[in-house]
């Protein structure tokens, strides 16, 4: 697995899909983001790795263009994404894929009509051409027989499986998928890591994946990318992470709650809120 | 998507509320008296004119010919200034009379017109001379009473 | 606590209030302008407008139709029960008439169609906030303004005028019914009196003109609540109550305005 990755790897000379420069965020005067790097090389899959609240949907927001940065440069397929008026920026996003973190599938529609809504929104395809697309992509996800159930018909998993064919529908350049292995039984988790692997090798998409599960992000990854503290605290392939003595990196990648990275989110001293009774 | 049904809704739905629409025009109201074009005014003085409202209508043996436009006060003669639109179709002899009568007992008043014998017609901005002005129901009553008084 | 900390927490709760009531005006207003370039766009799809004003049109239907009969006859029933004393019963055609296309037909309708169409618009857009569908269709290249705004915005804008037209009509129907069918009054008198006394200028197209403001109002405010909820279960509620106390009272002020325009024969 991620063997074509490897030979990309060193194949120098491609540029970048994604390039994100000291990208410096926050919301509501906190900051989410500061000094962030990354790079997504086209063919390859990216995984983003960090906490709850590591900032990993919103980095995926940033990339998409539905967040500003507040200083930095983010560019995709070589456009300036906060630079873009409104009619480029969605002219890029014909080319992205997203997979969001709740499906976010159009409840009054059902599974057919979900999968093609992007193709009756950007394109005259015929009705029989659009059918043989949907059929194709639901068969991708395994979900043609269900194309008749309306979303609150489906379990997660189903309707991540839906979603994914949707974020897939334009074939678009680049998918991003927004913790797509949480909540997934172990076979429908199987089935999606290889099926994110399977369109990333067959369409040769490019694929960024944020998650927080270590050993289906290992299992699946060219290249890991490890965001703590508002930047990317290391990167490396799957090997190299595991093999990696920086003791923040082995806490995540092993699971132990004590060690450099923070599990709480910042507050005041824990006695101190203690004593203070009464004012929440 | 069920739109075959849906749309044949949407297309009834639309359907009523011109319908209903229209029946308002023709049925429930009446148009009148309209722009510029159609229309002349003339003023008439009145004495009092008693609960005359703008937009009363104007009538002439009955049928209506136009309505009231504006009421104001003559500061110098203190006599009530009536302005009346009338139909362009509807001519009257100048020496027509202008009258302020009430529908039924407690009725909405309106102005009727009189004509006279005259061979000339009133014309945009002209005067109506001749005018009665209301019949206020309590002057009457009281003065039947007066009177009653008197003969016993 | 001391009393004036007291007083000086209620006044700066009643600043912060008025504030947040100032910025939600800003908002809405600033919401609208982006609005309108999309409306234009949105009839290239207009089976989407089709199918929205089944679900507030068509759905309202029934509910006007039964307030509309109502509402005529306890007019008709109220007004001869005052027209009667006065020997005046034969103007009871134009009283339930001028009440029902001046007033009632069109504020009646608006309050109903707050309450029953407005709220789900509301609820709706809020909910498609909450579930990321609007955000979804924003990564999708398909901007949520002109496919899930726009459409419920023109349709809610066309029914309210529709609906209060066949309220105003179904009323007088039901009033016609009563002053004839029980009442024992003369059905000819009942619409020859009327006729006499409703203008179609002034009253009917009055009235129109109302219920087109309304219509307008109501949804603007039906679909800014919606866009602008907190994206929580929380927050659609609560932009679904705020829909339903905002429209009603606008509509009810603007009623005031226009009414108070209309009969100086503005
Ligand atoms: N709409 C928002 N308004 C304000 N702050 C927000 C908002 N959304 C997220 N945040 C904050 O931004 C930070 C990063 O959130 P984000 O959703 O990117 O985390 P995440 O890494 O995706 O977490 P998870 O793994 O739980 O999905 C969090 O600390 C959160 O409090
Ligand atoms: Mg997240």
């Amino acid at each position: 697995m991620g063997r074509r990755g490897q030979e990309e790897a060193h194949g120098v000379d491609r540029e970048p899909l994604i390039t994100v420069r000291d990208v410096a965020f926050s919301r509501d005067g906190r900051a989410i983001f500061h000094d962030l790097d990354l790079t997504v090389m086209p063919g390859r899959v990216t995984v983003v790795m960090g906490g709850s609240g590591a900032g990993k949907t919103t980095l995926l927001s940033l990339i998409g263009g539905r967040l500003v940065p507040d200083a930095g440069e983010i560019r995709v397929a070589g456009e300036n994404v906060p630079a873009l008026s409104r009619r480029q920026l969605f002219a890029l996003r014909r080319r992205m894929g997203m997979l969001f973190q709740s499906s976010a599938l159009l409840t009054d529609l059902d599974v057919y009509e979900n999968v093609a809504f992007p193709m009756r929104e950007h394109t005259r395809l015929p009705e029989r051409l659009i059918r043989d697309l949907v059929l194709m992509k639901l068969e991708l996800v395994g979900l043609r027989g269900a194309r008749r159930l309306y979303p609150a018909e489906l379990s997660g998993g189903m309707a991540r499986r839906v979603a994914l064919a949707r974020a897939i529908a334009l074939d678009p350049l680049m998918v991003m998928y927004d913790e797509p292995f949480t909540g997934l039984d172990p076979i429908s988790m199987g089935v999606i890591v290889k099926l994110i692997r399977d369109l990333n090798d067959a369409l040769g998409m490019t694929s960024i994946i944020v998650t927080h599960d270590v050993a289906e992000a290992c299992s699946i990854a060219d290249d890991i990318y490890l965001l703590d503290n508002g930047r990317v605290s290391a990167h490396g392939t799957p090997a190299e992470m595991q093999k990696t003595t920086e003791p923040a990196v082995r806490q995540f990648m092993a699971g132990l709650p004590d060690g450099p990275v923070a599990f709480h989110y910042p507050a005041r001293d824990y006695l101190a809120d203690l004593q203070s009774a009464g004012h929440a | 998507m069920q739109t075959k049904g849906t749309e044949l809704a949407v297309g009834l739905f639309i359907v009523a509320g011109l319908l209903a629409l229209t029946m308002l025009a023709l049925k429930v109201g009446h148009f009148h008296v309209l722009g510029r074009g159609q229309t002349y005014q003339v003023t008439a003085d009145f004495g009092n004119i008693g609960s005359l409202k703008p937009r009363a209508p104007v009538t002439a043996a009955g049928v209506r010919v136009g309505e009231v436009r504006h009421i104001a006060l003559n500061p110098r003669s203190y006599r009530a200034v009536v302005t009346l639109r009338l139909l362009k179709r509807y001519r009257f002899p100048r020496d027509s009379s202008a009258a302020i009568d009430t529908a039924g007992l407690l009725g909405e008043q309106y102005v009727s017109l009189s004509p006279g014998g005259s061979r000339r017609y009133l014309k945009n901005g002209g005067k109506i001379r001749v005018t009665q002005s209301a019949i206020i129901l309590e002057q009457v009553i009281s003065q039947l009473l007066y009177k009653k008084a008197g003969h016993g | 606590m001391n009393p004036l900390a007291g007083i000086g927490g209620a006044v700066g709760a009643l600043g912060r209030r008025a504030l947040a009531g100032i910025a939600r005006l800003g908002r809405a207003t600033l919401f609208i302008a982006r609005l309108v370039p999309s409306l234009g766009g949105a009839w290239k799809r207009a089976r989407l407008i089709v199918q929205q004003l089944y679900m507030t049109g068509v759905l309202t239907f029934v509910i006007i139709l039964v307030s509309g009969a109502f509402v005529g006859m306890i007019l008709a029933l109220q007004g001869y029960n005052t027209l009667v004393r006065y020997d005046a019963q034969s103007s009871l055609g134009l009283l339930v008439a001028l009440a029902l296309t001046r007033e009632l037909g069109p504020v009646l309708t608006a309050l109903l169609f707050a309450g029953r169409a407005g709220s789900a618009l509301t609820a709706e857009i809020g909910l498609m906030k909450a579930t990321e569908q609007l955000a979804g269709m924003e990564m999708m290249a398909v901007d949520p303004l002109l496919r899930v705004v726009a459409p419920r915005f023109w349709a809610g804008w066309i029914a309210v005028p529709l609906l209060a037209m066949i309220f105003t009509a179904v009323g007088i129907i039901g009033a016609y019914v009563v002053a004839v069918a029980v009442l024992g009054l003369d059905g000819g008198v009942f619409w020859s009196q009327m006729q006499a006394g409703v203008s179609v200028t002034n009253d009917v197209i009055g009235g129109l003109i109302k219920s087109v403001v309304f219509g307008f109002v109501i949804s603007w405010i039906a679909v800014f609540e919606g866009y602008d909820a907190k994206p929580t279960s929380e927050g659609v509620s609560r932009a679904t109550t705020r829909t339903v106390v905002s429209s009603s009272l606008a509509v009810l002020g603007l009623d005031f305005i226009m009414t108070a325009f209309m009969l100086r024969g503005l």
